[in-house]
């Protein structure tokens, strides 16, 4: 093996957030049809030509969040086990809102009934708002650490409540979170629909990208001056096994904004965030929906990087028992697993991008009233 | 320690959420492929009506595999919610298949049953088929990796514990893939799965052709099935996984359990047929028994002896006790100094660390435990017999109906004459839940009898939960049960729904109800 278990350790960090991008671009669009599909779709009509943009695709989207979880519990066990029962009812709720998902798609246009279409549509909208609000309030409160610790037995403890993980700095992670799928959302509309609803797209995605640069900018700010990091002063070598509780940590004003002063180019994820969002404004005015979607991405993903490298190498910060944090370099699985999980992945996550590429472009169309209405009965 | 109640909770919440979920997926690695063979004789024939047959029973999959999904998320976060310590424990291993599951089999799936559905337009039709066979290939791909995991709880293979880390650690993937207890369960699994797509198919032909409906759609469709169901059912019979009982300890205390085995009987021991087991008194009453059957079922040979419950329950008792060593040496480990002897001594004993692990029900010492506790614990390395023993025979003997329908049925199809056989019709009918009782059943025995363990001799479940309060489990629960219920409601109501229109719901204008509408 080539590889050594620092090198393999990065490496799942790094494909981590590729996961956590991949489900972004892909399920934040889709989730963001339907969080604006009781609102810009005023018609029957309208409201299936915004599902049936997504229609072939939000399943396969979804799976990127299954492999994420997935990947998570062969990867980082500790966090898998650590973050799902400590946020349990934050999870729950994730959980009941995505049930309405493949039931609301599959089932809403079966009857012809406008009560029954109707209330599919507030389901699709629970199902695609709660989940990136919670998302958001999660890595709010990473940011912020979580209180929990490991008994002798390694045994997950969480010893804080749920009200407290609202808190305001989370909740405004919450709004960025949300601003980012809503912004996805309506650049994705803006390719495939025309007419009014394309213009109401349009303006969702200037409005969105507007309130999302205020909402992140506020953000930084906070984490700059307002919130105490996490910094490891001391661990045993990165290159061989530990468990968390065998480093030491101290926390320090500023401390998420150390990674920026020692790898400076780190600064381009928020920079290229911030430009992606002006792009999203000028290419929505411009009318280049193409561009608009490419900035849109580029958004996210530097606000994904962004969060990843301000907490580098930490994933999960510990409030209560400080060393119990859990990092990239102690929450890992052992090395055959990671070594194994990475050939994995590298041979099928480029399958994968090859053949959803594919039904993209099969299906690549612009869809309007007259599409609905000559494919009553077969599509969504 | 832990409660017991919430340990009953979180296990319950799990039982439910699976077999929830068992109730949609049989039908999709089932159905798919019959989408796969109908679509095929589509393309290669160019007949339309083999091609609304795909649509129609498309149709039905569709509604079915939503609730496939909804109720598949909750499996995939439920480890983690519900089961820290076990997700902690075991995650090195266990993690792996279930992560790969994800890239490789419900990426393949999701991505293109998609296209299954709204791809018809904009496909060619080599291209539309090559999606129905991804889509049924990825279902099946899925069952793959999931039953890895699953065996490897029943018979944990290819992994060591580590003191340093405090969780077992993968050794060989090699010999967690080809785990002979993985091989058997997912033939028996997807089989088990064709079988409830052939008699789902079966019945509901029958409904149409009892009807005198859509007669040609019908008798094709039920042909279908009835061929597809003869191959399956005897796949699920011949290989059913019995054979996979006398792999590992855990394995063969099921087995007793199913049996009712409660002495180890001079080889080859006879199979109780019928018999009311009692666990108080170990011993079955009105047991009616075959000479030599169980013998020759279970170990393939008339001299390999079948090892009784109390004999189990003995063996275990003595590695209770060496359990309460390896747990004490653990202790040292952890709190140091570690030296070369004491990782000896531990090395020697390490494999029972797990029956150790069983006496935290009782003292979360270990090692103080009494001698009545480590009773107990070695009492509760048997499931209850009785569950085990009837809920086996029920899967068995719905296997065995299931057989009989499906032959008349090929029988009298291959005859031409199966429209003509009301009772056969009717029979097929009175089939449909037969797949899905067994598929719960067996279920039932597979994990119930896994108990009172997560990972066989290494894991008791009483320690594998989460660190939760009994009382989020428990609303947890009451909301998990009555939202899917729902659900479920709606699914059956659209599926009622459909399923009465027949293929006229597809609008194309050639089947029962528009053509009266045209008439009248």
């Amino acid at each position: 093996m080539i590889l050594d278990y620092e090198t393999l350790k990065l490496i799942w960090w790094l494909l981590m957030g590729i996961l956590l991008i991949g489900f972004a671009l892909t399920d934040g669009f889709d989730m963001g049809v339907g969080i604006l599909l009781p609102f810009i779709g005023h018609t029957d009509e309208e409201r299936r030509i915004m599902i049936n943009t997504v229609g072939p695709h939000w399943e396969g989207n979804q799976v990127w969040l299954v492999t994420a979880g997935g990947a998570l519990f062969a990867a980082w066990p500790l966090v898998y086990a650590m973050a799902f029962s400590g946020f349990y009812l934050a999870m729950m709720l994730t959980l009941f809102a995505l049930f309405l998902r493949p039931v609301g798609f599959d089932y809403r246009s079966k009857l012809d009934n406008s009560n029954w279409r109707s209330s599919w549509d507030w389901g699709l909208f629970v199902g695609s708002v709660v989940p990136p609000i919670i998302f958001g309030v999660a890595f709010g409160n990473l940011l912020l650490g979580v209180p929990f610790f490991f008994d002798d037995m390694m045994r997950p403890n969480y010893t804080g409540g749920f009200l407290q993980l609202l808190n305001p700095f989370a909740l405004l992670s919450g709004i960025v979170s949300l601003l980012m799928i809503v912004m996805h959302g309506s650049v994705w509309l803006q390719i495939r629909t025309l007419d009014s609803l394309e213009w109401r797209a349009t303006q969702v995605a200037k409005a969105s990208s507007v309130a999302l640069l205020i909402a992140f900018a506020l953000a930084g700010l906070w984490v700059a001056f307002g919130i105490d990091g996490y910094v490891v002063s001391s661990m045993p070598a990165a290159n061989s096994s530990f468990t968390p509780n065998m480093k030491e940590v101290t926390t320090q004003a500023g401390g998420w904004l150390l990674n920026y002063q020692q790898y400076p180019w780190m600064i381009l994820a928020p920079a290229l965030a911030f430009l992606g969002m002006i792009g999203v404004y000028l290419f929505s005015h411009l009318a280049r929906p193409g561009l608009a979607f490419i900035s849109s991405s580029i958004t996210l993903s530097g606000i994904i990087l962004t969060a990843g490298f301000s907490m580098f190498p930490f994933i999960m910060p510990s409030s209560d028992a400080i060393n119990d944090s859990l990092t990239m370099w102690d929450a890992t699985s052992s090395l055959l697993t990671l070594e194994i999980m990475f050939w994995v992945a590298i041979v099928i996550v480029p399958i994968i991008i090859g053949y959803s590429f594919w039904t993209y472009r099969r299906m690549w169309r612009r869809l309007d009233v007259n599409f609905i209405r000559g494919n009553q009965h077969s599509t969504y | 320690m832990i409660s017991e109640h919430l340990v009953d909770l979180s296990r319950l919440q799990f039982a439910i959420t699976a077999l929830y979920h068992f109730l949609f997926v049989p039908l999709t690695l089932g159905l798919s492929w019959i989408l796969v063979i109908m679509e095929s004789v589509y393309v290669m024939t160019g007949k339309e009506i083999y091609r609304d047959m795909t649509k129609f029973w498309g149709k039905l999959f569709g509604i079915n595999f939503a609730l496939g999904v909804t109720t598949g998320l909750t499996m995939e976060f439920q480890f983690g919610t519900n089961w820290a310590y076990y997700s902690h424990y075991v995650g090195d291993i266990f993690g792996a298949p279930l992560a790969i599951e994800g890239l490789m089999a419900f990426m393949l799936e999701s991505t293109f049953v998609g296209m299954f559905f709204l791809g018809w337009d904009r496909l060619s039709k080599r291209q539309h088929l090559t999606t129905t066979f991804l889509v049924a290939l990825g279902s099946n791909l899925s069952a793959l990796w999931i039953l890895v995991a699953n065996a490897w709880m029943q018979n944990p293979v290819g992994a060591h514990f580590n003191y340093e880390t405090m969780r077992m650690e993968l050794t060989s993937f090699a010999d967690v893939f080809f785990n002979p207890v993985a091989q058997v369960k997912f033939i028996h699994t997807v089989a088990a799965g064709y079988v409830t797509g052939a008699m789902f198919v079966l019945s509901i032909s029958a409904y149409y052709i009892l009807r005198k409906r859509d007669i040609g759609f019908a008798r094709r469709s039920f042909a279908v099935a009835a061929g597809f169901g003869v191959a399956a059912i005897c796949s699920v019979i011949l290989l059913g996984d019995e054979s996979g009982y006398e792999v590992g300890d855990v394995q063969k205390t099921k087995l007793a359990a199913i049996e009712a085995e409660w002495e180890t009987a001079t080889p080859p021991a006879a199979f109780t047929l019928f018999g009311l087991p009692n666990d108080e008194t170990m011993e079955t009453d009105y047991a009616v028994k075959i000479p030599y059957l169980l013998g020759i079922i279970a170990t393939r040979s008339v001299t390999e002896p079948v090892t009784g419950i109390k004999d189990l329950r003995a063996e275990h008792e003595d590695r209770v006790r060496n359990g309460m060593k390896a747990y004490a040496l653990l202790k040292q480990l952890r709190d140091g100094p570690v030296t070369e002897e004491v990782k000896a001594e531990f090395d020697k004993v390490k494999d029972d660390l797990g029956y150790g692990l069983l006496l935290k029900k009782y003292t979360n010492n270990v090692t103080d435990a009494t001698d009545e506790q480590i009773k107990a614990a070695a009492h509760d390395t048997v499931p209850a017999v009785a569950p085990m023993f009837w809920a086996f025979r029920i899967m068995v003997a719905s296997g065995f109906a299931m057989l009989i329908i499906f032959f008349l049925s090929f029988y009298y199809c291959a005859k031409r004459q199966e429209y003509k056989k009301k009772w056969l019709l009717r029979l097929a009918m009175l089939g449909l839940p037969l797949p899905w009782i067994a598929a719960e059943t067996g279920w039932f025995v597979a994990e119930f009898g896994r108990q009172p363990w997560t990972i066989s001799g290494i894991l008791p479940t009483h320690i594998s939960t989460s660190t939760l309060s009994a009382s989020d489990v428990q609303n947890s629960l009451i909301a998990l049960v009555v939202f899917y219920t729902l659900l479920l409601i709606v699914e059956l109501y659209l599926m009622t729904k459909f399923v009465r229109q027949g293929p006229s719901s597809l609008h194309t204008g050639r089947y029962h109800y528009e053509a009266s509408a045209e008439r009248g």
